[in-house]
């Protein structure tokens, strides 16, 4: 069943990305990118990475591709003229990507044995051990209950062991990807300044020319 | 159960479909949506990484998945700044189509 899944969600990706190249519509290539970024956030979740698969389908398939097809409603595209590639661009285009797919199927093929292996499962004795882990202090002295984090507690007082993913993204990111992370958001809000600017200024040139 | 190997093919063929988008295409919106997928693709090799590559505790590696998290931050604040210039150069040239534009060949 696993096996199943992973064809699927990699077909999906696969073929979201196909078509995106192969549609002349712009819209048409906006709607199977999403197809592919769905087929991606499958493969994320069936790598037990739960929140950034959900992440992927809210910020691609919700945010980016309504962006993408207002921007193409707005400029109101025509679809492309048939054949007016030239054919050193078309030559180029399969050369170098087949190129480069060769030397990646060289390099999964050369490498080491233990790395055809299934990633081992995570397990209740798994679970245990991480909330045994986070109750610890560095000393290996067990933390007072008023200390012990949410993560443990989320950890160990549960019925059915679940992964707390998106606990520990954030204790990760929080403890330890604290900079980046400011660095992260003074780099959105430039990005909304630049696009501020950038709509503003071309708006008075299209003023000076009128 | 897929092994490593099996999400490492398909991340680079999905990127190779990428950059042969980025090259064949003339639609420079289109070319935008192929860098994308390329990114998405550089993102699914690290979390494929993260969660083969159990650290001691036995939990994933979420160094791969905070990578993924900041990589889908940058490509949302690149998609508005670019799709802001696509439309500014509309605005100049009439055409978003690359091979009409031409006044920086040498």
């Amino acid at each position: 069943m696993d096996q199943f899944l992973f064809y699927l969600f990699g077909f999906l990706a696969l073929g979201g990305g196909l078509l995106l190249v192969g549609f002349r519509n712009p819209v048409s290539s906006a709607l199977s990118m999403v197809v592919s970024f769905i087929g991606l956030a499958g493969l994320f979740i069936g790598l037990n990475a739960y929140f950034v698969g959900i992440v992927q389908i809210l910020v691609y398939a919700g945010a980016i591709m309504v962006l993408f097809i207002f921007i193409i409603m707005l400029l109101d595209l025509n679809n492309e003229k048939p054949f007016q590639f030239r054919s050193a661009t078309i030559l180029g285009g399969l050369a170098i990507p087949l190129l480069f797919a060769i030397q990646v199927l060289g390099v999964i093929q050369k490498g080491p044995a233990e790395h055809s292996e299934k990633f081992p499962l995570i397990t209740e004795e798994t679970l245990q051990q991480a909330a045994d882990g986070f109750a610890l202090k560095s000393d290996g002295e067990l933390l007072p209950a008023s200390e012990q984090t949410a993560i443990y507690r989320s950890l160990a007082h549960q019925d059915s062991p679940k992964l707390p993913d998106t606990n520990l993204i954030g204790e990760t990111i929080f403890k330890h990807y604290n900079m980046p992370l400011q660095i992260m958001g003074v780099l959105l809000l430039v990005a909304t300044v630049g696009v501020v600017v950038l709509s503003k200024r071309s708006s008075k040139n299209a003023n000076k020319q009128n | 159960m897929a092994s490593l190997n099996d999400y490492l093919l398909v991340s680079g063929l999905l990127f190779a479909i990428g950059l042969a988008g980025v090259i064949i295409r003339s639609n420079i919106i289109v070319i935008f949506m192929c860098l994308e997928l390329m990114l998405a693709a550089a993102s699914l090799t690290l979390v494929a990484f993260s969660r083969f590559n159990v650290s001691s505790n036995g939990l994933p590696d979420y160094d791969g998945q905070v990578f993924v998290f900041f990589i889908i931050t940058v490509a949302a604040a690149e998609v508005a700044v670019g799709l802001a210039i696509i439309v500014a150069l509309y605005r100049a040239r009439q055409t978003i189509n690359v091979e009409d534009l031409t006044s920086m060949r040498g």
